[in-house]
This record gives C-alpha cells, sequence and structure tokens, in this order.
C-alpha cells in the first residue's frame, strides 16, 4: 500500500539517527522517563563520587554507629565511616564491576553463540554441551566455589561472573542467530566469499540487537544483585573498598534498633534495578513491533 | 461433472452492495486511503474477479466484503449491504456470526490457514458444529461428500490426515472444503492458486469452479493473474490505486478493454524474445548427482551447457531439483558425482574451494527480495560491498560506480539512503540486480526471480534483464515455473522433473510440439487469456 505520493516518497530521506531517538524519547511513558533520570542521576554520582562525597572513602571517625546528624547526615558504620560517602563511592564501585562484567559476558556470550548459530556442526555441539554442563551447576554456589578458589580480587569477581552469566546470553544469541543465519542475506554473503567475522558483525548481529540490548538490560540487574549476594556473604567486593551489599551485611544489627539506615544501600540496588527494567520494557515494546493492535 | 464454463447461468437477487466504500491504513505514522471509493454489486451465484496489481486494494476490498477490516486498517465511509443487512450499521457480534457461516474467506496460503496441529476433518467441519448449524456427524458426513467433489483422493479418509500429510493443492482444496463447509451464500478467494505450482493450479481451478457452481455460491475472486481470472470469473473489475479502473462481463472486458491501463495489464504476457543460437560454453554441468543427507538424490545425472551471452531457462514444478541445480553451481550443496567446468576451468564443488576471483563471476538473485536483502543495511551499503570486497573500489571511484549502477537499473539515486523495508517489491528486486552487477559477473542465476512480483513489475524487471544482457554481455541461469517468463527471455530450454533432465533445446524446439509426456502436461496446464481454456482442457484431459 504504497503507492501513493510517489514523488513525496522519493523526496524524503532517512531522518538521521538523533531525530529519530528524539522523537523516539517523545513518545517514551512516564516509567521510561522515570528509569532514564534515575540510570542518569546513579551514572553522574558515581562519576563524580570523588567530589560530592563529603569524606574520603575509607576515612575512619570516632564515633561508630552515629546517628544522622549535621556532621554525618546518614550517621557513620560500624567502624565510624560516614554513611552517605561510602554509599557514594558505593555507586562508583558496584556500578562499574556490574558493567565490566555485562560487558564482559556479552562479548562473549554474544560473539560464540552467533559462531555456532552461523557454523552449526561440531563447534555449536561443543560449545553448546559446555554451556549445558556449566548451567547445570547452580551459579551462585558455582561463584562461592570459584571465588574461594581464586581469591576474591575484584578482577576474578569480574572475570568468575561474566562466564557464568555468559552461558545464558550464548543461548539466547545463539537462538535468535539461528533465526537470521537461515536468511538469503547471510547466504550472499557467504556466496560472496565473506569471512565469519563479517557475517557475524555485519549481517547477523544488526538484526538481533533488539533482543540482545534488552536482555543487556536484565543481565546487568542480575550482575547487580549476584555482585550483592556475593557481598553480603562476604566473597565478593572485599573491604575497605565501600560497596551497597557488603554495607548492608556489616550494618545489619542496627535494624534490630529500628534504625533504617542499612536499607538505604539495599534501597538504592532497588531503585536501580527497577529503573533499569523501566527502560529495558520500553525498549522491548518499542522495537518488538507488538505495539497495541486491536 | 458439468463443466459449462463461467457462461451464463441463472442469477438470483443483488446478495451484495457495496457503495462508495473507503478505506484507510495506517503507517508512517498517519493514514493513508487504500480503497478510495469503491462501488460492487454481486448478484447471488455470481463470480466476481478483481484485478490489479499490488497495492491496488483488491484483498481490502475482498475481506471489506465480509465487513472486516485489518489491523492497521479502519472503513472510514461507505456502506456494505449483504443480503439486506449492513454489515457497518450491525454489532461485531451479528458479523461475527455471519462470517464462516454465510461469509467464507479461502486465503493465499492454506498451509498458514490451518492449524498444523489437529486433522484436517476437525478444521473442515469446526465453523459449522460452532455455529450451531450442524451435528459433528452430519457436518463430517458433509465434508466428506464436499472432499469428494472437490475430487480430493481418498475423500473417506483425507480428513484424517494432518495439514503436512497432503500437499500444498490438497491443502488448498481442503480450505475451500473448510469455507463450502456451512454453504455460505457468499465466498471470497484471496489468490487461492497464487503459491501453486502450474500444474497443481489447474486442478485447484477446476474444483473451486465446479462446486462454485453446483452450490450456485456466490464469489469474489481475488488475483493479479489474468489468464486464471479469466476461467473462474463471470464480470472483472481491474483495480488500481484503490479506485475501480473498469468493469465488464469476462468474455467482453478480454475481447475489447476499454481503458488504456486495462490494456497495458493485457500487452503484459505478450513479451517474446527471439532465440539465438549458442557460440561458446561459459559454464559446462557434467553428469552431476547431488543429495541432501547422502540419501535423497534430488539431481540425477544433470547435464546442462550455459553459452556465453546467452540465457537458459530451468523449468519444472517444485521439487523437480532446479533450486538444487543453482545450490550445487554455486557451491553451496557439493555434487555427489560429476563435475563442473566454469569459463574452461574446472570448478571447485564446495564454495570455500573456490577463489574470491570464481565466486565474483557468478552472481546469484533470489526469489523473495525481502528475504534477500538484510533489512538493517540501506541500499547504497548493499550495493557498495561488492564493489569494496571483489575490486577494492573506495571514496570517489565507488560512490561514481554507485551512481552508474543505480543508473543501469534505472533507479534514482535518491534511494540510496533508503532501508528496503521502504522500497517496493518491483524496487527490492532491481537492488538485488545492481548488487549481483557490482561484481561485474560473468554468469547470474536468476532462481524465480520474478515470480514473487505483480505482472506489470515483472515486465519492467525481465526487460531490464534482456537489456542489461545485451549491454554487458552475461549469461543468465534462469530457474521458473513460469512459461511466460520463459518465452519472454530464454534462447535454450531445460526440462526438468523429479531431478532429471526431460528435454533441453532451443527454445523454439522445446515449446513446438511433439513434447515428452511431462513438457505437454507443463506446458498446457500454463493458464491462456481465452475464457474457455480451462473447459477446453479438462474436456481434453477427460478428467
Amino acid at each position: 500500500m504504497t503507492s501513493f505520493e510517489p514523488i513525496a516518497a522519493i523526496q524524503r530521506l532517512r531522518r538521521s539517527r538523533a531525530t529519530r531517538a528524539k522523537t523516539a524519547l517523545k513518545k517514551a511513558p512516564f516509567s521510561a522517563w522515570f528509569g532514564i533520570v534515575v540510570i542518569v542521576g546513579y551514572v553522574f554520582v558515581a562519576v563524580l563520587a570523588h567530589w560530592i562525597a563529603p569524606y574520603g572513602e575509607t576515612q575512619v571517625f570516632s564515633e561508630a554507629f552515629a546517628p544522622w546528624s549535621q556532621e554525618f547526615k546518614l550517621g557513620t558504620d560500624q567502624l565510624g565511616r560516614d554513611m552517605l560517602t561510602r554509599l557514594i563511592y558505593g555507586a562508583r564501585n558496584t556500578i562499574a564491576i556490574a558493567v565490566a562484567t555485562t560487558l564482559l559476558s556479552f562479548a562473549v556470550g554474544v560473539s560464540l553463540g552467533l559462531l555456532a548459530a552461523l557454523h552449526r556442526g561440531w563447534l555449536d555441539q561443543i560449545l553448546s554441551r559446555a554451556v549445558d554442563v556449566l548451567m547445570s551447576i547452580p551459579s551462585l554456589i558455582f561463584a562461592l566455589v570459584l571465588l574461594s578458589i581464586f581469591g576474591s580480587s575484584i578482577t576474578s569477581l569480574i572475570v568468575i561472573i561474566a562466564l557464568l552469566d555468559s552461558t545464558r546470553v550464548f543461548r539466547l544469541s545463539r537462538a535468535v542467530g539461528l533465526n537470521v543465519a537461515v536468511m538469503e542475506y547471510v547466504e550472499v554473503a557467504r556466496l560472496r566469499g565473506e569471512g565469519a567475522r563479517w557475517i557475524i558483525a555485519k549481517e547477523i548481529l544488526p538484526n538481533v540487537m533488539p533482543p540482545l540490548v534488552a536482555e543487556f538490560g536484565l543481565r546487568f540487574c542480575f550482575v547487580f544483585l549476584t555482585i550483592a549476594a556475593l557481598s553480603f556473604l562476604g566473597v565478593g567486593i572485599q573491604p575497605p573498598t565501600a560497596d551497597w551489599g557488603s554495607m548492608v551485611r556489616e550494618n545489619a544489627t542496627l535494624i534490630t534498633y529500628g534504625d533504617v539506615t542499612p536499607l538505604l544501600p539495599a534501597g538504592a540496588i532497588a531503585l536501580l534495578t527497577v529503573s533499569v527494567n523501566f527502560v529495558v520494557d520500553w525498549f522491548l515494546h518499542a522495537t518488538s513491533g507488538l505495539r497495541d493492535e486491536k | 461433472m458439468k463443466n459449462s464454463g463461467p457462461g451464463p447461468r441463472e442469477k438470483g437477487k443483488d446478495l451484495l452492495q457495496i457503495r462508495n466504500l473507503h478505506v484507510e491504513g495506517f503507517s508512517d505514522e498517519r493514514w493513508h486511503p487504500i480503497v478510495r471509493g469503491i462501488d460492487l454489486t454481486l448478484k447471488r451465484g455470481e463470480v466476481l474477479g478483481l484485478i490489479g496489481e499490488s497495492g491496488a486494494g483488491k484483498s481490502t476490498i475482498g475481506l471489506a466484503a465480509m465487513g472486516y477490516a485489518k489491523p492497521g486498517c479502519r472503513i472510514t465511509q461507505g456502506s456494505i449491504l449483504f443480503d439486506g443487512i449492513d454489515l457497518l450499521a450491525v454489532s461485531e457480534t451479528v458479523r461475527r456470526r455471519l462470517r464462516g457461516s454465510r461469509i467464507a474467506y479461502v486465503a493465499q496460503s492454506a498451509a498458514a490457514s490451518f492449524n498444523p496441529a489437529h486433522r484436517l476433518l476437525e478444521q473442515t467441519v469446526e465453523t459449522a458444529v460452532a455455529h450451531g448449524i450442524a451435528s459433528r456427524e452430519e457436518a463430517n458426513r458433509s465434508a466428506v461428500d464436499l472432499y469428494r467433489r472437490l475430487q480430493l483422493p481418498d475423500p473417506e479418509t483425507i480428513g484424517f490426515r494432518y495439514p503436512h500429510q497432503v500437499s500444498g493443492g490438497q491443502l488448498q482444496r481442503a480450505m475451500t472444503a473448510m469455507a463450502m463447509a456451512c454453504r455460505p451464500d457468499l465466498i471470497v478467494f484471496d489468490e487461492p492458486t497464487t503459491a501453486l505450482d502450474v500444474t497443481t493450479q489447474v486442478e485447484v481451478l477446476a474444483s473451486i469452479r465446479n462446486i462454485v457452481e453446483e452450490f450456485n455460491t456466490a464469489a469474489i475472486y481475488v488475483t493479479h493473474d489474468l489468464a486464471v481470472v479469466a476461467q473462474m470469473a463471470h464480470r472483472i473489475m481491474v483495480l488500481r490505486d484503490g479506485l475501480t479502473v473498469e468493469e465488464a462481463e469476462t468474455r467482453q472486458m478480454l475481447a475489447a478493454p476499454a481503458q488504456e491501463y486495462t490494456k497495458t495489464l493485457w500487452a503484459v504476457r505478450k513479451l517474446a524474445k527471439p532465440e539465438v543460437a549458442a557460440e561458446e560454453y561459459l559454464l559446462t554441468i557434467d553428469h552431476v548427482t547431488a543429495a541432501y543427507a547422502r540419501t535423497v538424490k534430488v539431481l540425477q545425472d544433470v547435464c546442462i551447457k550455459v553459452p556465453r551471452e546467452r540465457t537458459v531457462a530451468v523449468v519444472g514444478e517444485s521439487g523437480s531439483g532446479k533450486s538444487t541445480l543453482a545450490r550445487v553451481v554455486t557451491g553451496l550443496l557439493p555434487s555427489l558425482s560429476g563435475s563442473i567446468s566454469f569459463a574452461g576451468q574446472p570448478l571447485s564443488k564446495s564454495l570455500k574451494m573456490r577463489p574470491k576471483e570464481v565466486l565474483r563471476r557468478i552472481q546469484m538473485i533470489y526469489q523473495t527480495p525481502d528475504n534477500a536483502l538484510n533489512p538493517r543495511q540501506t541500499v547504497e551499503d548493499i550495493i557498495a560491498r561488492p564493489l569494496e570486497f571483489y575490486l577494492g573500489f573506495s571514496g570517489a571511484q565507488r560512490d561514481r560506480r554507485i551512481g552508474e549502477l543505480m543508473h543501469m537499473v534505472e533507479m534514482s539515486e535518491a534511494y540510496l539512503d533508503r532501508l528496503p523495508a521502504e522500497l517496493s517489491g518491483g524496487q527490492k528486486q532491481r537492488v538485488c540486480i545492481a548488487r549481483a552487477l557490482a561484481a561485474d559477473p560473468d554468469l547470474i542465476i536468476c532462481d524465480e526471480i520474478t515470480s514473487a512480483l505483480d505482472q506489470i513489475v515483472q515486465e519492467e524487471i525481465l526487460k531490464l534483464l534482456m537489456r542489461l544482457q545485451k549491454d554487458f554481455g552475461m549469461s543468465y541461469l534462469f530457474i521458473t515455473h513460469d512459461i511466460a517468463t520463459v518465452r519472454a527471455i530464454a534462447d535454450e530450454i531445460v526440462v526438468m522433473h523429479q531431478g532429471k533432465v526431460v528435454e533441453q533445446g532451443m527454445k523454439s524446439e522445446v515449446l513446438t510440439p511433439p513434447h515428452p509426456a511431462y513438457t505437454e502436461r507443463l506446458l498446457s496446464s500454463v493458464p491462456e487469456m481465452d475464457p474457455d481454456w480451462l473447459t477446453t482442457l479438462l474436456a481434453r484431459r477427460k478428467i
């Protein structure tokens, strides 16, 4: 049904990426806007932690478990460190580690998943069965075991969580990649003599981006929660580095006295998770084509 | 069995009256008109053919006759009077009760319309039982009767099969049985035979025509194939851009089309190219046998020679191995035995063993450009890649060549920034041709490249290919099931059946009798523009 006003149609060039993003933002629902604002706020705090925080990350004051006051806005923790400062630095540490982990897991999972989808055969079999084995072990337990073997340095934390998470990314990208790999335009590229790297990057990847981006948002939340959980168990980010998960654990006793301070880092995690999901939902809705059809 | 053809027969009162129908569709964030004021009257027992190129609004009118608009479409104006009931005024519940029981619909793709998890019989009787028209036993009995009338094999038991266990033509007939189950007053056929082979098409057309006649059902027959509509319809309505171009009795319309546009539609099938004998051979396929999974032989001992600067058409129905032949030549499916030589050099069996230079010289164009163009790449990206990849073009040289290529396929450079979804079917196919040309090939394999296009666009694409061949001297290996296309472009013809070459030779030899039995059946199945063609053919074949 496109045969109307052909002349006008020819003159219309493609809108640029920026203007398309602008029109998409304009139509975004409130929840998406809320999510975007919160995420931008977190990133802002994380990047500028050094300048915003009232005290140093590991600066210890004389009074432990101090109540909220003019001097310590949110009180101090079990060693007498300022809670607000720790919360701000915690944003930087936890978010940076979560982003790095998610990126790494996607780099590994997507490239292997699409490679398996493109080549099928023995490569697909080996990779898929290896992933099955990894996925058959409960990931939190497996992470605990690996972390106790390799020690809880930040690098090993990132690598271990990324590898365990990449199994799910592999499965998703292999599944969506299979649908695209059988398309004739991929066959055209093979007939042209293109290598696997070009076919994956230029022919397949752009066509599987929507589900992968959605998955990225969700995975980010899970990684975030995994790190918090590991820190809470004491094998995640090690003191004195500020981190929301361990902050909850270290100050948990305060809850018994009716003090809400230990809930603040937990709330920070919850708010970010919810916000990311709002944005992902909006993105999924906008790209899936499943708009309100009556 | 009577085969009186779509001649005069007793017609009743007006069954369907559509007045000043307007339908709009939503795209690009605004409403576009699809149908712009159509008037249509259908009498009981009458078959009306709606014809036009894609985008003319014929399917939309077909659906509107049931009081239905597709999602994203809306009926904005007009009235649809079915047997005295205004379909637009009554509630959705009333409309839903009419649909299926008194108005039925037969879609283009029967395979997509059947639920693969249920047996044919259950699905055939479902509506009749659901509408409370018949008990399940009665409905089952009448379904078997319908299967028999539609000349399905084993009418007593075929209903117990699942959709994937019958052929495409049988499925299309089963769908007609489903539509007929409630003995509707009106059936809308939306291109019911477009997806079928010519040989199957004849059988389905004959069955549909018989049953519509026997039950004196009125029908709207939507198609873009003139020859088909000539067999089926009493009256023909030509549509363009949502408007009626002209409407007349079938015989009168065929004999003397009044409008200029109708005449161009009629002229399409008359394209023909004089054949030229071969001088030098480019591609030689020598005793090639190929199989999927090593056991199912799809090509057996095939020998074909493709001359330079000529077109060899490979014809046959689906399953004859035509497309497999293309896969073997391109190296996607290594052959089991036999050899292929290209420009005097033996061609490696597998794609991976072939040097880039050989890959460049053999290009391929596909049936559905929608699948052959990456939806995320612009026209420029698509055409530029072979230039960069094979020829190492960059910068101004690349841009100039892209401009030339667009010019060669008769497209404006304004389209370079578009994505495939923003092009029409014909334009997409032109982009595919430009991409093949960019590699500067010696041989282009065309796999059914015109069968997804409507006839006017088909003609343009075929003319373009012929002109390009004259200008640049490449050879075409043209795979098709359409004899009209073969007449239009081929120098030599290869007829394939069940993986074997049945006949091959110059076009004039193959197309003139005497034919081997299979070629005869294939050729005689191609519908002609004569309204008596089907009747005559059936009488001759004594079906």
